[in-house]
């Protein structure tokens, strides 16, 4: 079956492990991906930040183009952007005289007919359901699923899972043999966007991520993120500087540890590419 | 006085929040929740209740102290503040409309330097190639924040590892997304 995909940035640069597990799991589950054409940015955290009308138009574009070629479910992997796109649809959507003047900059029909859904919910509904049947080699480890901030806030616009103590993803990773921890610091914020400007403070707030999954004996912290990823395994040494710490413990993207229990090699999801060396295979 | 009754000075920020936004600043009962909550509280100048609090006095040296304070932009908009709020004010929706306000009126406080500086060289990759250019994006930030040693190891180690692009990805319709930024320029 084919559906729509708008991978984003991040999936085609600093997240290619991500793309790379995500692409591989669609093709084990027969899942045709289709990218929409010509898809642009979706301005994340600097478009907001300073401008709000193109905070909307650069999503609205995306959706549109969506519409206009017949892609009427969309799987956004990055949460960052799942959060922009659900966002702006949900303002266009209250605010009709917005999405008039939205539709005049971006020169496009936009309904808002497009289903947005994040990489969890792709899981659940294409997925689990053959997961059984594929399952060669379950995942036998401790993880500590960390969800971050943009796959369950806003709650009210994306109506997705439990807001303080969501579930999804462990529900998942439980499926294919793991054993999810308590984890105090599920919905706790790595950073996001000041990774760049301010390293210090992604440094400390993601290492108390890291040293509550440490300290409960985690063997892996599970994301379904891109910034969330980048902030925890690029940023590491930076981390580790910051707490006089040696933090070692990997960080895995959801779809790298569905692959490997299906029986994908470390190779094929991308494990080479992560900057803390993953033990598990 | 009754909340409802409370007679809001037009020219204030709060009546701008209140107009533009939708945020009634009026409605924080100061329960402190959005501040026990928020990640970079501590490294604020005011944690987010603070600001709701000097929103509500409506005095123009309280308005001016927000829209100069560093708090508006170190807030990551991790949506916290919103979710344990109990009376639902859309605080995050409220520090860009103050982030954008500030720099209106050419009021960003020095500190924040860097991070507006990330932000601007952020948008103008998109401006310039309708995708994110990491590579393009970190040397334009190095140039505009003038930190030319910050994150020296972290490029060949990204290129090593396939995350990093040489060139930039361009969109085919670049003409389309000028004309986006264009109308969308103030
Ligand atoms: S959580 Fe809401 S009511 Fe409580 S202090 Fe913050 S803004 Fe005010
Ligand atoms: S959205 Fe901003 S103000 Fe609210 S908790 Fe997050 S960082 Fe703090």
């Amino acid at each position: 079956m084919k559906i729509g995909i708008y991978p984003g940035c991040s999936l085609e640069g600093s997240a290619r492990d991500y793309n790379q597990s995500v692409f591989a799991l669609a093709k084990a589950f027969d899942i045709e991906p289709v990218q929409i054409p010509d898809w642009n940015c979706c301005g994340a955290t600097a478009a907001h930040n300073l401008n709000k009308e193109l905070s909307l138009a650069l999503p609205a574009r995306i959706l549109a183009l969506a519409e206009k070629h017949g892609l009427d479910e969309i799987v956004v992997p990055c949460a960052a952007c799942y959060s922009r796109l659900m966002v702006t649809q949900h303002e266009l959507k209250i605010h009709p005289e917005l999405k008039n003047r939205i539709c005049e900059v971006i020169e496009m029909d936009y309904k808002g007919t497009s289903k947005v859904i994040n990489v969890i919910e792709w899981i659940d509904k294409y997925i689990i359901p053959k997961l059984e049947e594929k399952v060669k080699k379950p995942f036998n480890y401790k993880v500590a699923c960390y969800y971050g901030c943009l796959l369950v806030r806003p709650n009210k616009v994306l109506n997705y899972d439990r807001v303080e103590d969501p579930q999804t993803m462990d529900v998942v990773m439980n499926k294919i043999g793991a054993t999810s921890l308590d984890f105090a610091f599920k919905t706790e914020c790595c950073g996001a966007g000041l990774s760049i400007s301010r390293t210090d403070i992604v440094s400390k707030l993601s290492g108390k991520i890291i040293e509550d999954a440490e300290h409960r004996g985690a063997d892996a912290i599970i994301v379904a993120c891109p910034m969330c990823h980048s902030n925890l395994d690029m940023r590491r040494a930076d981390i580790n500087k910051y707490w006089k710490t040696e933090f070692k413990i990997p960080v895995i993207f959801v779809t790298q540890a569905i692959g490997l229990a299906i029986g994908l090699t470390p190779e094929e999801v991308g494990f080479k590419r992560h900057f803390v060396e993953v033990k598990i295979s | 006085m009754s909340h409802s009754d409370h007679h809001i000075e037009r020219n204030s920020l709060a009546a701008k929040v209140e107009k533009e936004v939708e945020v009634k600043a009026q409605k924080c009962y100061q329960c402190g929740k959005c501040s026990a909550g928020c990640p970079v509280a501590e490294d604020m100048d005011f944690p987010p209740s603070m600001v709701l609090r000097m929103l509500q006095t409506e005095i123009p040296a309280n308005d001016e102290k927000i829209l100069k304070s560093h708090s508006i932009w170190l807030c990551v908009t991790c949506e916290m503040c919103l979710t344990r709020c109990p009376m639902e004010i859309d605080i995050p929706s409220m520090m860009d409309y103050l982030r954008q306000k500030s720099r209106s009126e050419s009021k960003e406080n020095p500190k924040a330097k860097n991070i507006i500086a990330f932000h601007k060289s952020f948008l103008s990759s998109i401006k310039h190639t309708g995708r994110l250019y990491e590579l393009g994006l970190i040397l334009d930030y190095k140039r505009q924040s003038l930190n030319m040693t910050q994150d020296m190891s972290l490029g060949p180690k990204m290129l090593s590892r396939g995350k990093l692009h040489i060139f930039p990805e361009k969109i085919k319709d670049m003409a389309h997304m000028a004309r986006i930024f264009k109308k969308t320029s103030k």
